[in-house]
């Protein structure tokens, strides 16, 4: 009896614990009130990419992140301290790293992602088992041949060496200005590295930069004994992730992307006629950090109310065939304040098990978003749901309980017009029993 | 000479038994109540298993927000997201009692709180109960069994059973209203008052609110009705005949009309078959008294005539309202009875076709030994009772007889209905008790006085007869004082007359025991209803004082308590959210919304079979299809009963097959023969793979084996099946100190989808690694209650 509730503390204790580990799973921590002043860890392989790559590197801080560099080996990397995370996001140049320096490990860059924080991650044709088991564990595959590139035969770069096709002029982006920006990217983007693929099934990834139709990925200084198992179009050099708690991943098969030499060099497709005196690099990869980095594509639900037409406050339950009003407000981040948010296709639903009302939100272009509709002629537990998801946006999902009664006893209409038969025999009834027991009891 | 100085003495002894029997009424109340508190001493003040916390639940609300918001009480915490209307739902006799009990004891300025006054509600009812018993057997047989049966019935086991302190529900008022109705209806066929038959109507009324049961009365009454016409009891006598009559239909229509405006019965007074018999003989009735009516003023070969005529016509007006009827009855699918009515009927009907009536254990079929231990030595007293009710046989002693007769069969459909038959079993246990009684008391007497004063005998006689035949002398008493009109009361004091004639012409003619035989049986007798009461108290302290919600067990180390489920309703409520769902089998859901305060997915009131199918079903799917239902009904936590630690039989593993018939019944991909290995239901290794992936298999037998190491149910005494498994959607957040109940979270979806690359080896190693840990840690715990215990 003694052991008793010790016995019942351990176990509540070991569950608290348990709680606490999973708490920061569902924090959001991307935390638009202290939009400057963003850390970024960079951990590279080598700290010469810090000046090979500069250009990215200082569009970012340009752009008010705080990079912090480091050597993927360094044994002081860690990114948390007393469980909160010291970065917003993490760059990760590190392709041939096997293990990470100090604390940093699988776990460690997953539980990164999973509490709302942002990656990028670029590889190439040496990358390492960690870095293709990060990029697998957010659903790209990169190929599993160790030594295959993705070569394009009538795609590539025209370059100044003649090699093997492996520097391809990749132009089959995305069709969305959320993640690539409103301006169009002209200029092919050169890519040197590895390809991957990803599951048509996964609903979060998606393939931001696709190899032409004629691209491959194979060793190129072998010959090839089988048909590759990564061609064509399914062939994704460069996609990104939006995971459900809206932290966001990029994963480029290249490294060299990202370099100020291929920024800055110029760029012609074989084939085409055109040549580019800029590659679209430097355009793509500011472009999509800015995604990545919540600079622009991240929308924010507040004020969710609703309340009966004629009235202020939101009632604790609502009445059948009431009449209500409903509102909510969206902004997006503009990577320096919240600007509202303008379309035409944010709808609400009224639910319970199923949509019982379905109604597009009309705006008033300032960011608000209303409708009123009647409730329907069912009583249960409804909820007020926006479900908001597009291209390239983080995915708006609220939902607010709010239950619906039957009438009242005495919110019945009184007098029905088609009982009125009923209400005639019935005091038809009293009266004849009232004049028959009269005649009855005084006439002999 | 004497005659005034016997008529003073005899009044002097009415007196005396009079307040004897005001003593004795007032003891048998104190019996009652006490009897029950049994429940209250050996545990604690607290309502008992499952529906007695709904309704304590309602009685809080009542009480918090009065009668109008109860009765439009919309609770948004059950059955969701469907809601429930509770106002249009519940029986509200029992709540309405104790809000007006806790009322009443608030404005004495007494403040009880709602709990308190929702655990005493039953023995205060149950002293009530045994009081209407004795009025009710007082008007078939007289005061001595009147008494008789009020003690019974104030400790019949099966009684007890449903009233002890703390045992919230609908019953424990009901048998009350129960015994009380049919008393009224008793006194109204006996002095033809239509005070006592309006009192009749409104006791009906108060019965209809009170519990479901009210169609035993709707439905007997009329049977009671339909035999007198049919035996032509009062054929002789037409406007005798018709004053019970007229009552009936008095009470028919008072009472539906009554009875219609409970919220919970509404139109299906009018609507359902339940309520036909009623009716019909109401029809008759009235086709009898005119009948009679037309006798009387119309010449013999006059009625004849309109006999033939009235017949043909009347046959072919009823063949096609007939006809009619049944159309409309067999339209509907269930021919307009509701499931339970039908199980009434077709015993097996409810396993047939609906699982979810069937998995109710206390609407299975008793066995014998359930008879013996409700209601004991009655079961061999009731014969004699029902002999003793045919001499003589009265319009009151035939509804004693039809009473009994009809609730033993009903008793033999279903176990809880074993409660009707308890009061009929004590009523006419008491008349043969008091019968035997009077028999050999006398034939002592007779036997000691006989030898000086042998022409006493006659007189002891009279007096045992008038005594007997009080009802009748009250009968005749207030037909005379009260002047009513036309010749139907010379007719009714003339058949009384001739009634008591013939009863103490009986009377003289019983035999005369010997004194030894008397002494002996009367010996026997009292030692029979010794045992009785010893079985009672018994059955009161041991049997049916348990809570269920708190489970004791003796061992060699003294009691031991297994306070579980609070336990998990208490973690719930101060770990969980407000508006989270919690998912767990029915049975659990009145306690989960009373005592955690959460919202819950199904509950005890199965009022809808498609929901609590898809909760079947998704207990009996795999994980991740029985994650999808929850997830699409908001769940967050699923609550599992697990007896398979400490041996407690009850638990959702036993419960499963139901759940799975129950869903299968809605769900045709749910199949039962896939959870069973030949026809035999199993866990341990044989188990189907269909069986042992389920979730609630999962759910149960997640990390058992780590309490012992090969993970042996003691419920089913076999070794699990399936061991080391891991859960992928659900997460375990609680299991309380004896395992009974675990509580899993649903996880959320995975944040991203993992691309097909597998782990590579170190990984896996350091995963192993730290499950190995929690487990050690596990059997760290286990070993400290092991110790313990």
């Amino acid at each position: 009896m003694v052991a008793a509730p010790q016995k019942t503390l351990t176990i509540s204790l070991f569950i608290t614990l348990n709680l606490i580990s999973i708490l920061p799973l569902l924090t959001f921590s991307f935390n638009p009130d202290e939009p400057t002043n963003r850390q970024i860890l960079v951990l590279l392989d080598d700290l010469s990419l810090r000046s090979s790559h500069s250009i990215f590197f200082s569009s970012l801080q340009s752009r008010g992140f705080n990079l912090d560099f480091k050597l993927a080996q360094d044994p002081a990397i860690s990114v948390k301290r007393y469980g909160q995370y010291l970065y917003d996001g993490l760059i990760l140049f590190s392709p041939s790293t096997d293990r990470f320096g100090g604390s940093l490990d699988l776990e460690g860059v997953l539980d990164f992602v999973d509490s709302g924080h942002d990656l990028i991650l670029a590889a190439d044709s040496n990358a390492s088992d960690l870095i293709r088991n990060i990029a697998a564990e957010c659903g790209v595959d990169f190929d599993e041949d160790t030594s295959a590139v993705v070569i394009d035969h009538t795609g590539y770069a025209v370059s100044e060496t003649e090699g093997d096709h492996s520097l391809i002029a990749a132009d089959d982006f995305i069709q969305s200005g959320v993640i690539l920006g409103s301006k169009t990217i002209e200029a092919p983007v050169i890519f040197k590295g590895i390809g991957h693929s990803l599951n048509p099934e996964n609903s979060l990834v998606l393939k931001v930069l696709s190899a032409s139709s004629s691209a491959y990925s194979a060793n190129p200084t072998s010959k090839l004994s089988s048909p590759p198992s990564l061609t064509g179009t399914s062939i994704s050099l460069v996609s990104v992730v939006q995971a459900r708690n809206n932290a966001r991943i990029m994963i480029s098969g290249s490294l060299d992307m990202f370099s100020n030499r291929l920024f800055r060099s110029g760029v012609e497709k074989i084939g085409s006629l055109k040549k580019h005196g800029k590659s679209g690099n430097q355009q793509f990869a500011t472009e999509i950090s800015k995604w990545v980095f919540h600079e622009r594509g991240h929308l924010k639900a507040v004020n969710l109310k609703h309340n009966k037409v004629g009235e202020t406050g939101e009632p604790a339950i609502y009445r059948i065939n009431d009449d209500l009003e409903f509102s909510v407000e969206i902004f997006e981040w503009s990577g320096a304040s919240w600007v509202p948010y303008v379309a035409d296709d944010v709808q609400v639903q009224f639910y319970m098990m199923s949509p019982y009302v379905l109604k597009t939100l009309s705006t008033n272009q300032k960011g608000l978003y209303h409708t009123s509709f009647k409730v329907p002629d069912v009583y249960g537990v409804f909820q007020f749901k926006v479900e908001y998801q597009r291209l390239g946006y983080t995915t708006l999902s609220l939902s607010k309980q709010s239950p619906v009664r039957p009438f009242k006893h005495n919110e019945y209409e009184r007098f029905i017009t088609t009982a009125f038969p009923y209400y005639g025999a019935s005091f038809s009834t009293m009266i004849g029993f009232f004049i028959f027991s009269i005649v009855y009891l005084y006439n002999k | 000479m004497s005659a005034p100085e016997t008529l003073q003495s005899t009044a002097l002894r009415h007196a005396f038994g009079n307040v004897l029997s005001f003593f004795i009424l007032l003891l048998i109340g104190v019996l009652a109540f006490s009897i029950r508190l049994f429940s209250v001493i050996k545990y604690e003040s607290v309502i008992h298993e499952f529906d007695p916390y709904f309704n304590y639940r309602v009685t809080q609300f009542l009480i918090k927000n009065g009668v109008y918001d109860f009765w439009n009480w919309f609770d948004d915490r059950t059955w969701y997201p469907l809601g429930r209307v509770i106002g249009g739902t519940v029986y509200p006799g029992l709540t309405l009692t104790a809000g007006a009990l806790w009322r009443i004891f608030h404005s004495l300025n007494i403040p009880l709180s709602v709990e308190t006054v929702c655990v005493f509600t039953a023995p205060i009812f149950s002293a009530f109960a045994s009081w209407a018993a004795y009025l009710l057997t007082k008007e078939v047989k007289g005061t001595g069994a009147g008494l008789t049966a009020a003690v019974l019935l104030s400790m019949v086991p099966s009684y007890i059973s449903r009233s002890v302190a703390g045992s919230y529900d609908n019953e424990a008022v009901a048998i009350f209203a129960l015994i009380f109705t049919f008393y009224l209806y008793i006194k109204t066929l006996n002095t033809g008052s239509l005070f006592y038959a309006t009192l009749n109507a409104i006791a009906y009324f108060y019965m209809v609110c009170s519990w479901g049961g009210y169609t035993f009365i709707i439905n007997l009454i009329p049977m009671h009705v339909l035999l007198c016409i049919v035996t032509g009891r009062y054929s002789p006598r037409l406007y005798i005949a018709y004053a019970p009559l007229y009552l009936r239909k008095m009470q028919v229509v008072l009472g539906t009309l009554l009875a219609s405006l409970v919220p919970v019965v509404g139109f299906n007074a009018v609507m359902t078959s339940e309520h036909f018999a009623s009716f019909l003989v109401f029809i008759i009735i009235h086709v009898v008294a005119l009948v009679y009516y037309i006798k009387g003023i119309l010449t013999p070969q006059m009625f004849k005539v309109a006999v033939t005529l009235v017949v043909s016509v009347g046959l072919i007006v009823c063949c096609a309202a007939l006809a009619v009827l049944i159309a409309l009855v067999a339209s509907s699918p269930t021919k307009g009875w509701s499931g339970r009515s039908l199980s009434l009927l077709d015993p097996t009907y409810a396993s047939k076709y609906i699982p979810i009536i069937a998995s109710v254990s206390e609407h299975q079929p008793p066995t014998w030994p359930s008879y013996f231990m409700d209601i004991n030595v009655l079961a061999f007293l009731v014969p004699a009772g029902i002999i003793a009710c045919f001499m003589p046989l009265s319009d009151a002693s035939t509804f004693a007889v039809l009473y009994i007769v009809t609730s033993v069969y009903f008793s033999g459909v279903m176990v809880r209905l074993m409660l009707v038959l308890a009061p009929a079993a004590c009523i006419m246990s008491g008349i043969a008790l008091s019968e035997a009684f009077d028999v050999f008391t006398r034939s002592i007497k007779f036997q000691l006085l006989g030898a000086t004063q042998s022409p006493q005998v006659n007189k002891a006689g009279d007096t045992n007869s008038v005594a007997k035949n009080d009802v009748v002398k009250t009968e005749i008493s207030e037909d005379t004082l009260k002047e009513r009109p036309s010749r139907k009361n010379k007719k009714k004091e003339k058949e009384v007359i001739e009634k008591a004639s013939l009863v103490s012409r009986i009377e003289k003619r019983l035999l005369v025991l010997p004194l030894e035989a008397s002494l002996i049986a009367i010996l026997l007798l009292v030692l029979l209803g010794a045992f009785y009461v010893v079985h009672c108290v018994w059955a009161a302290a041991e049997a049916y004082s348990a809570p269920s919600i708190v489970l004791t067990t003796r061992s060699n180390n003294g009691l031991h308590v297994f306070d579980d489920f609070r336990e998990a309703y208490a973690w719930l409520s101060h770990n969980t959210e407000v508006d989270d769902k919690v998912a767990s089998w029915w049975d659990y859901g009145y306690q989960t919304t009373a005592m955690a305060n959460r919202t819950v997915i199904v509950d005890n009131n199965t009022w809808n079979n498609t929901h609590i199918a898809t909760v079947g079903t998704a207990m009996s799917s795999p994980e991740k299809a029985a994650w999808e239902i929850f997830n699409s009904l908001d769940v967050k936590y699923v609550l599992v009963v697990f007896g398979g630690f400490v041996g407690y039989p009850s638990d959702d593993i036993n419960k499963f097959l139901w759940m799975v018939r129950i869903g299968g019944g809605v769900f045709p991909h749910i199949k039962e023969p896939d959870y069973l290995r030949d026809g035999q239901y199993r866990i341990d290794s044989q188990a189907t793979p269909t069986m042992l992936n389920s979730l609630m298999y999962k759910l149960s037998y997640y990390r058992f084996v780590e309490t012992d190491g090969r993970g042996f149910d003691r419920v089913r005494n076999t070794e699990i099946g399936k061991k080391y498994f891991k859960l992928t959607h659900f997460e375990e957040v609680f299991t309380t100190h004896h395992w009974m109940v675990r509580l899993y979270k649903l996880k959320p979806p995975r944040n991203r989808i993992r691309g097909k690359t597998k782990k590579s080896k170190s990984d896996l190693a350091h995963l192993c690694r730290r499950e190995e840990k929690k487990s050690i840690k596990f059997m760290d715990l286990f070993t400290l209650v092991v110790n313990h215990r």
